[in-house]
């Protein structure tokens, strides 16, 4: 059951990481891998400290303890530009797309790091720069399709439906060009169409072999979609396995439901 | 028509010395520009990465300073060490005040980007005040209280082409007109850019801006920079064409006059601070003959007062959003997003 490690070659690895604040205890020892190209959930209750997680793993905040390893590169100071910038890219639960800019230039900003545009060449507005620009635009609208946003290009951000708007958001994560994306409750307030819909794209990004860590509480899209699943609760790991292991973990359920009624 | 505006606004602006008799309004307009310049510099800042310096007549001051003791040449003594300097060209001095100019905004771009709202408006100022007591008490180098009078006018022209001193108000508008469309043309680039959507993404959600790869520090610090050169050449262009200075021009009421400009024209919009800029460089001019200036004032911050509640995004987009009504295309598209051209459709 507690098979830490992955037969996949492993890609990030969170290597005895804890987070503090204080006083509280946020994560006491935390430690997985995920494997290249593999689809792996951090489930838990709320207050679990998944949300944490990704905060340290991408940057926002740093371990007290322990260290985060990607691609063999640990991550340990690195600020978040720089952690995107070794392809590891988040989305965020609630603000996730740039509200009062359009869909089509929200991915565009997405496509940051793929710009290779000099600020001279720039201001000279030379032949290099401006293919550079329209190779971008291109770039763009693939996503978009990719995604199946492109027909609301011009909407704004903000003015896009719920569950578009997060689609908009991985979409921007994507345009940043990550070899692992991270996904912070991406189908939270989706109705049951948007959530096949969402399913349905990460489906196509994992045979483009992208490695994906989801955070989620949608148990069914969880058991459905993940290869492994580690299960968090009061900031430790309770469970690490495949979802057939983890519905029958004993722990699980405890952590989930409470004790049950042999205790009544 | 759209595309054609700016060509159509220069085009009129060149003709305005041909037709204009009134010597005094020309004057107006050539100070107005110079205003507009460092107004168009400020919103690069203000407007796009959404940052407000309330100290932004330090650069101006910088470059009108620079500009001036380059072109006067000066002579102190630093630590006993006596540091004489010759006088150079006025073009010269632009070029350094720019600079040096631009120098300063890098500084304080790393300096004061470390904080973000109340408390980088507060370090801006604070920059602006330490800059202006150095000009004041530094009396070797800036003469004080007293001025810097004579600076020559700006020449131009190379040795082979021999060289033309620009004595006369029309001769200095058309060199502000050229300033004025280059910094458009720089700013409307870097916009447009990678570059620009960076400092707009890290107005509108650093976080999530920081996410997608864009740092922080590089761009805030390359707009102060790009700012503070700006205003550092209009401050040089200032210095050469009233021919004196003194640490008035660090007055706080300047750098206001700027923040008005930006934000009645339109904030984060390319021809708002040329509206604004024209708007409250020329009312004082006709209200002149109206009005006391006590009582300008008043109306200013009236007329300020009322832009702000009525067209809170400034002048520039209301105006785009009344054409957009009237004719078909750009629908309820709010200034602050960048023209989406759908060119590579494919």
């Amino acid at each position: 059951m507690n098979a830490v490690t992955t037969h996949r070659e492993p890609i990030l690895a969170i290597e005895h990481v804890a987070v503090h604040f204080g006083g509280l205890i946020a994560i006491s020892d935390m430690n997985f891998e995920v494997g290249e190209g593999e689809l792996v959930s951090l489930i838990g209750p709320n207050g679990a400290g998944k949300t944490t997680a990704f905060h340290v793993i991408t940057g926002f905040l740093k371990p007290t303890k322990g260290r985060v390893m990607f691609r063999g590169t640990s991550l340990n100071g690195l600020k978040p530009h720089e952690v995107t910038s070794l392809g590891l890219v988040r989305t965020f639960q609630r603000t996730s797309v740039f509200d009062k800019i359009s869909v089509f230039e929200n991915v565009l900003i997405g496509l940051h790091r793929r710009t290779a545009a000099s600020l001279f060449g720039t201001l000279l507005s030379l032949p290099k720069e401006r293919h550079a620009e329209a190779e971008l635009r291109e770039k763009a609208w693939e996503i978009l399709k990719l995604v199946g946003i492109d027909h609301q290009a011009d909407e704004l951000g903000g003015s896009l439906p719920y569950g578009d708007q997060r689609l908009l958001g991985v979409a921007l994560g994507l345009a940043a060009d990550p070899s692992a994306l991270l996904l912070d409750e991406p189908v939270s307030g989706m109705n049951a169409t948007e959530t096949a819909r969402f399913v349905n794209l990460l489906n196509k990004l994992r045979e483009r072999g992208k490695t994906i860590l989801l955070v989620e509480h949608d148990m069914p899209m969880v058991m459905g979609v993940s290869d492994r699943i580690v299960v968090l609760n009061y900031g430790r790991i309770i469970a690490n396995g495949t979802p057939t292991e983890i519905q029958n973990d004993p722990e699980v359920i405890q952590a989930y439901l409470g004790q049950g009624v042999k205790h009544a | 028509m759209k595309r054609l505006l700016p060509y159509l606004a220069v085009a009129f602006f060149a003709s305005v010395p041909l037709w204009l008799q009134d010597q005094y309004f020309l004057h107006t307009l050539v100070v107005s520009g110079i205003f507009m310049l460092a107004a168009m510099s400020l919103n690069l800042l203000l407007g796009y990465t959404g940052q407000l310096s309330l100290g932004h007549v330090a650069f101006f001051g910088i470059g009108a300073y620079v500009s001036a003791l380059t072109s006067l040449g000066f002579s102190i003594s630093i630590f006993g060490y006596q540091i004489t300097h010759e006088p150079w060209p006025a073009v010269v001095g632009v070029i350094l005040g720019t600079i040096v100019a631009g120098l300063c905004g890098y500084l304080i771009g790393k300096l004061a980007f470390r904080v973000r709202g109340a408390y980088f408006v507060i370090v801006t100022i604070s920059f602006a005040e330490v800059v202006r007591l150095v000009a004041l008490n530094w009396v070797e180098l800036t003469n004080g209280p007293l001025a810097l009078p004579g600076i020559p006018p700006l020449t131009i022209g190379f040795e082979w082409t021999g060289y033309a001193t620009l004595w006369g108000k029309a001769q200095n508008y058309y060199v502000v007109l050229a300033a004025i469309v280059l910094a458009y043309v720089i700013i409307k680039r870097l916009v447009y850019s990678p570059y620009g959507r960076a400092m707009i993404a890290l107005r509108e959600n650093e976080t999530l801006a920081m996410s997608v790869g864009v740092s922080v520090t590089k761009y805030l610090v390359l707009a102060a920079i790009v700012a503070g050169a700006m205003a550092g050449t209009a401050g040089g262009l200032y210095a050469h064409y009233i021919q004196i200075i003194d640490p008035m021009v660090f007055m706080f009421l300047n750098t206001v006059t700027m923040v008005i400009m930006v934000i009645t024209g339109g904030k984060g919009t390319l021809a708002g601070p040329i509206v604004g800029g024209l708007i409250f460089g020329i009312a004082p001019v006709v209200l002149r003959s109206y009005v006391g200036p006590e009582l300008q004032w008043i109306l200013y911050g009236l007329l300020m007062i009322l832009i702000v509640f009525v067209l809170p995004d400034g002048i520039v987009p209301a105006i785009e959003r009344w054409f957009g009504r009237t004719s078909e295309s750009a629908g309820d598209r709010r200034s602050l997003t960048l023209e989406t051209s759908k060119a590579s459709q494919s």
